[in-house]
C-alpha cells in the first residue's frame, strides 16, 4: 500500500455541522457548496434544454400547437432563443465546472482543509441560486421573458416598449444578470485567495494538477470580466428605468420619438463582449483542466508537456481579453481594427493547438483504459477539435461577413463552447463520482449516455454549418416558406430529429446518477488509480477534507509509469521519487 | 521531503482520525468567520485577509474602469437633432457643486484617521503579546478613538455627498438631463455605494471591540477595513480629476 505524509493539520474553523440546515442548505463546506452548485447547473440544463427543443420543434413544424405554450409567435420564439442561451452560458457553463467542481475539488487538490473564505463561498452559491430564481420569474410577468438575446444587444434591451417581455421581464433579466455576476465575483476571489494562500507544504504551483490551474485562471478571468458586465448591466438599467441614454440613441418606436438621444448602442456591444469573449473561456477552461487531468489518468502517462500547458492556460486567459471585437465585424467599426481582433483572434488558436497537440501526444503510446470518465474526455477533444477548426474562418472579417448571423455560427460555438464544456462536466462527473458519492456509476449506461451524446452532438451541429454556408439565417422563428431555403428544410428536420434522440440519451445520464447514488457498487478510495491529493482521503472526504492532518506533496500530479516504482502511480503524497538515471 | 516537523506516515490511502497521525494543533483557516474554535496564527490570517481584500478590489476598479471608457466614449458622440436634423453634441458639461471638495478634504481627513486606527491597533496586537510575559505592564495608554472619529468622519462624507446631489438638482440637473450629470450620478453614487460598505465594516470592528473580540480578530478587520477605506480615498479623488478634467 501507498505510504503517505502528513504534516501538522492546518484545519477547520468551523466544526462539522449536525443540523439538516447547516449541513446541506446553508453549509460552510466547499463541498456541499460544490454540489449545490452541480444540482443547481443540473436543474438549469434541464430547463435549457427543453426551451432549445421547443425551438427546434417550432423550426420544423411552425404551425404546431405545443403543450402549456400553445402557438408560438415569432416574438415567443425570440424568448426561448434568448432565455436557452442565457441559462445555459451563465447558470449551466459557468456554474458546474467552475462552481460545482471546482468549489468541491480545488481545496482538495491543493491540500487544504476549505476554501479560503467559507462565508463567502456560501454567499457566493445562495446569490447564483436567487440570480436563477429571478431569471426563471422572468417567464411568469406580465409580458413575459425578454426577447433580446443573451448579448442584451441595446437598444432593443434599453427600450421598456421595443417588444413584448421587454418591460419587466427584461429588468428581471438584467438584475438577475447582475446578481450573478456579484455571486461570481465572490467565488473568484474566494478560488484565487485559496490557490495562492492554502496549498499545502510541497504543492509549489508546478506541482498543481491542471485542473487547479485551469480553476484558477478561470477565477482571474471572472473577476476582470464580471466587473465589467456589471457595470453595462447597471447603465442599462439607468436606460430602461432612469430615462438615461448611455446606450439608446434617438429612436422611434411606432412613429413616436422615445425620449432618448446620443447614445450608442456600439458602446454595449463592446462592454458586452469585452465580458463576453472571456467568458467562453470561462466555460472551456476548467473543461480543458478536467480532460488534461483525465488524458493522464486513463493513458497512464504524464501529460505531455505539463509546463507548456500551464503556459498555454495562461496565454489563452490572457488573448482572451484581446478579441472581444471579432464579436463586432458586423458593426461597421474601421478595417484596420478588424484587422488587429482578427490577428490576435487567430493568435489564440497557437496556444489552443498546443493543448490539443498535447492531449494527443499524452494519448500516443499510452497504455489506455477506456473507462466512461476517459471516452467523454476523448469526446472533448474531438468536439474542441471540430468546433475550434471553424474558429478561424469566423476570425476573419471578410468571411464573417458571409457567414455572420447564419447557422454556421451558432454550429461553431455549441460544438466549442456548449457541447465541448459539457462533455467535460460528463468526464467529471463519471471521474468524481466515487469521490463524491462513494459509490460507482453504472458503467454500461454510461456507455450507452456517451455514444448517444456524442453521435447525437455531431448530427445535430455538423448540418448547422451547412446550413449557415447555405445562407440559412438564424433567430428566424418561420423559415419553412422561404423559397430558397425550401431545399434545406430536410436537414432542419433531420437536426430536430437528432436532438429528440440525444435529449433523450440524457435521461439515461440523470437514472444513472441518481441509481448510482443509492445502489451503484461501493467505490474504494482510489477507483482509478490516480495520483492526485483527492484519492488520498477517505471516501467520501471527510468534513475537514484528510480527517485532521494535511498532506505534505513529494510528487508532481501525472507520475504515471514511472520507471522503478513499485506500480504504475506515484501519488502526490508519497514519498519523493528518485529520478531514473 | 517534509518541511513540517510534525509529520506522520499512515500505510493506507484512508485517512482517518485516530489513526497513527498526530494529533492537530488547535489551528484553522477560515478568514471570514472569524471565532471558530481553531483559528490559523495571527500572521497567517493578516496575510489571508490582505490578500482576499487586492482580489475583491480588483473586480471594483474594473467596475470603474468600464464606467470611465463608457464616460470618455459617450463624451464624444453626436446626435440628431430632430427638429433641423443636424448632427449636435447633446453633452453639456455640468458645473460640480464647491461643495465636493469639501468632502474630499472630509475623506482624506478620514482616510489619516483610519491609518492611525490601523497603526494603533497593530500596537496594540504587539502589546498584547508582550504584556502576556509575566511582569511585563504596558503602562498606562492615552488612545484616540481613530475608529470612530473615522466612521464620523464617513457618514459626514456620505452625507455631504448628498448635500452636493441635492445642489445639482437644485440647479436643475437631475440624472437624466444630460449624459454628463447622469455619469455625476453614476460615478458620485457607485462609490458612495462602496464606501458605505466601508463604514459597514468600521461598525463591525465596533461591535467586534463591543462583543470581546480579540484584538488580533479586530486588528485583522481594521487593517483590511483600512487599506479599502484608503482605496476609496483614492477612488474618489480619480472620479473628481475624471469629472473635472476629462469633461
Amino acid at each position: 500500500m501507498a505510504s503517505h505524509e502528513f504534516a501538522a493539520q492546518e484545519s477547520h474553523a468551523h466544526e462539522a455541522p449536525q443540523g439538516f440546515i447547516r449541513k446541506w442548505v446553508f453549509s460552510l463546506d466547499h463541498k456541499v457548496i460544490g454540489l449545490q452548485y452541480y444540482f443547481l447547473a443540473l436543474a438549469a440544463v434541464f430547463v435549457g434544454m427543453f426551451l432549445s427543443l421547443l425551438m427546434r420543434i417550432h423550426l420544423i413544424w411552425p404551425t404546431a400547437t405545443l403543450p402549456l405554450l400553445g402557438d408560438i409567435k415569432p416574438e415567443t420564439y425570440l424568448t426561448l432563443v434568448t432565455m436557452h442561451g442565457t441559462i445555459m452560458v451563465f447558470f449551466v457553463l459557468t456554474t458546474a465546472p467552475q462552481g460545482g467542481f471546482g468549489n468541491y475539488f480545488l481545496p482538495i487538490q491543493i491540500g487544504a482543509p476549505d476554501m479560503a473564505f467559507p462565508v463567502l463561498n456560501m454567499l457566493s452559491f445562495w446569490t447564483t441560486f436567487l440570480a436563477f430564481i429571478v431569471m426563471i420569474a422572468a417567464f411568469f410577468v406580465a409580458g413575459g421573458a425578454p426577447l433580446h438575446g443573451w448579448t442584451g444587444y441595446a437598444p432593443l434591451s434599453a427600450l421598456q416598449s421595443a417588444g413584448p417581455g421587454e418591460g419587466l421581464g427584461a429588468d428581471l433579466w438584467i438584475i438577475s444578470i447582475a446578481i450573478f455576476c456579484i455571486g461570481a465575483l465572490m467565488g473568484a476571489l474566494n478560488f484565487i485567495t485559496t490557490t495562492l494562500d492554502m496549498r499545502a507544504k510541497g504543492m509549489t504551483m508546478m506541482r498543481m494538477p491542471l485542473t487547479c490551474w485551469a480553476w484558477f485562471v478561470t477565477a482571474i478571468l471572472g473577476l476582470l470580466a464580471f466587473g465589467v458586465l456589471l457595470s453595462a448591466g447597471i447603465l442599462l438599467l439607468m436606460d430602461r428605468n432612469l430615462g438615461t441614454s448611455f446606450f439608446v440613441p434617438l429612436v422611434t418606436i411606432n412613429g413616436q420619438l422615445t425620449g432618448h438621444k446620443g447614445g450608442s448602442p456600439l458602446l454595449w456591444q463592446h462592454l458586452f463582449w469585452f465580458f463576453g469573449h472571456p467568458e467562453v473561456y470561462i466555460a472551456i477552461l476548467p473543461a480543458m483542466g478536467m480532460c488534461s487531468q483525465l488524458l493522464s489518468v486513463f493513458s497512464r502517462k504524464p501529460i505531455f508537456g505539463y509546463k507548456a500547458m500551464v503556459y498555454a492556460i495562461l496565454a489563452i486567459g490572457f488573448l482572451g481579453f484581446m478579441v472581444w471585437g471579432h464579436h463586432m465585424f458586423m458593426s461597421g467599426m474601421s478595417p484596420y481594427t478588424a484587422f488587429a481582433f482578427s490577428i490576435m483572434t487567430m493568435a489564440i488558436g497557437v496556444p489552443s493547438a498546443i493543448k490539443t497537440f498535447n492531449w494527443l501526444g499524452t494519448l500516443m503510446r499510452g497504455r489506455i483504459r477506456f473507462a466512461s470518465p476517459m471516452l467523454f474526455a476523448i469526446g472533448f477533444v474531438s468536439l474542441f477539435v471540430s468546433g475550434g477548426i471553424s474558429g478561424p474562418f469566423l476570425a476573419q472579417p471578410l468571411l464573417d461577413i458571409q457567414l455572420h448571423d447564419t447557422y454556421f455560427v451558432p454550429a461553431h460555438f455549441h460544438l466549442i463552447m456548449g457541447v465541448a464544456s459539457i462533455f467535460g462536466i460528463f468526464a467529471a462527473t463519471y471521474y468524481w463520482f466515487p469521490k463524491m458519492f462513494g459509490r460507482m456509476m453504472n458503467e454500461s449506461m454510461a456507455r450507452w449516455h456517451f455514444w448517444f451524446s456524442f453521435i447525437g452532438t455531431y448530427a445535430i451541429f455538423m448540418p448547422m454549418h451547412y446550413l449557415g454556408m447555405a445562407g440559412m439565417p438564424r433567430r428566424y422563428s418561420q423559415l419553412t416558406e422561404v423559397n430558397y431555403l425550401h431545399g434545406l428544410v430536410p436537414l432542419q428536420k433531420f437536426i430536430t430529429y437528432a436532438a429528440f434522440i440525444t435529449i433523450a440519451g440524457q435521461v439515461i445520464f440523470v437514472v444513472n446518477l441518481f441509481w448510482s447514488m443509492f445502489k451503484g457498487k461501493k467505490a474504494s478510495d482510489n477507483p482509478w488509480e490516480a495520483t492526485t491529493l483527492e484519492w488520498t482521503t477517505a471516501t467520501p472526504p471527510p468534513h475537514d477534507n484528510f480527517g485532521g492532518k494535511t498532506p505534505v506533496v513529494h510528487n508532481g500530479p501525472y507520475e504515471y509509469s514511472v520507471p522503478g516504482a513499485p506500480r504504475d502511480y506515484v501519488m502526490q503524497s508519497d514519498p519523493e521519487i528518485e529520478p531514473a538515471h | 521531503m517534509a518541511s513540517f516537523s510534525t509529520t506522520a506516515t499512515v500505510d493506507d490511502p484512508r485517512i482517518l482520525l485516530g489513526d497513527d497521525g498526530i494529533a492537530p494543533p488547535i489551528r484553522g483557516d477560515g478568514g471570514d468567520d472569524g471565532s471558530g474554535p481553531g483559528l490559523p496564527d495571527y500572521a497567517t490570517r493578516l496575510r489571508r485577509a490582505r490578500l482576499g481584500l487586492l482580489v475583491a478590489l480588483t473586480p471594483v476598479l474594473m467596475l470603474f474602469v468600464s464606467f470611465s471608457s463608457a464616460y470618455i466614449v459617450r463624451q464624444g458622440l453626436p446626435t440628431i437633432d430632430p427638429r433641423t436634423n443636424q448632427l449636435v453634441r447633446d453633452w453639456i458639461p455640468v458645473t460640480l457643486p464647491r461643495l465636493l471638495l469639501i468632502n474630499t478634504g472630509v475623506l482624506i481627513l478620514s482616510s489619516l484617521f483610519m491609518e492611525m486606527a490601523r497603526r494603533q491597533i497593530k500596537g496594540q496586537v504587539t502589546l498584547a503579546s508582550e504584556t502576556s510575559v509575566p511582569g511585563v505592564s504596558a503602562g498606562d495608554q492615552t488612545r484616540i478613538p481613530w475608529l470612530s472619529m473615522t466612521l464620523v468622519l464617513g457618514l459626514v462624507f456620505l452625507f455631504g455627498q448628498w448635500t452636493a446631489w441635492r445642489q445639482l438638482a437644485a440647479n436643475g440637473f437631475y440624472v437624466a438631463t444630460t449624459p454628463s450629470s447622469s455619469f455625476v450620478y453614476l460615478l458620485t453614487g457607485t462609490h458612495a455605494i462602496h464606501l458605505m460598505g466601508g463604514v459597514l465594516a468600521l461598525f463591525i470592528a465596533g461591535i467586534a471591540s463591543l462583543l470581546g473580540h480579540s484584538v488580533a480578530t479586530r486588528s485583522i478587520v481594521v487593517d483590511v477595513t483600512a487599506w479599502y477605506w484608503h482605496f476609496m480615498a483614492g477612488l474618489w479623488i480619480y472620479i473628481l480629476c475624471l469629472l473635472e478634467f476629462a469633461s
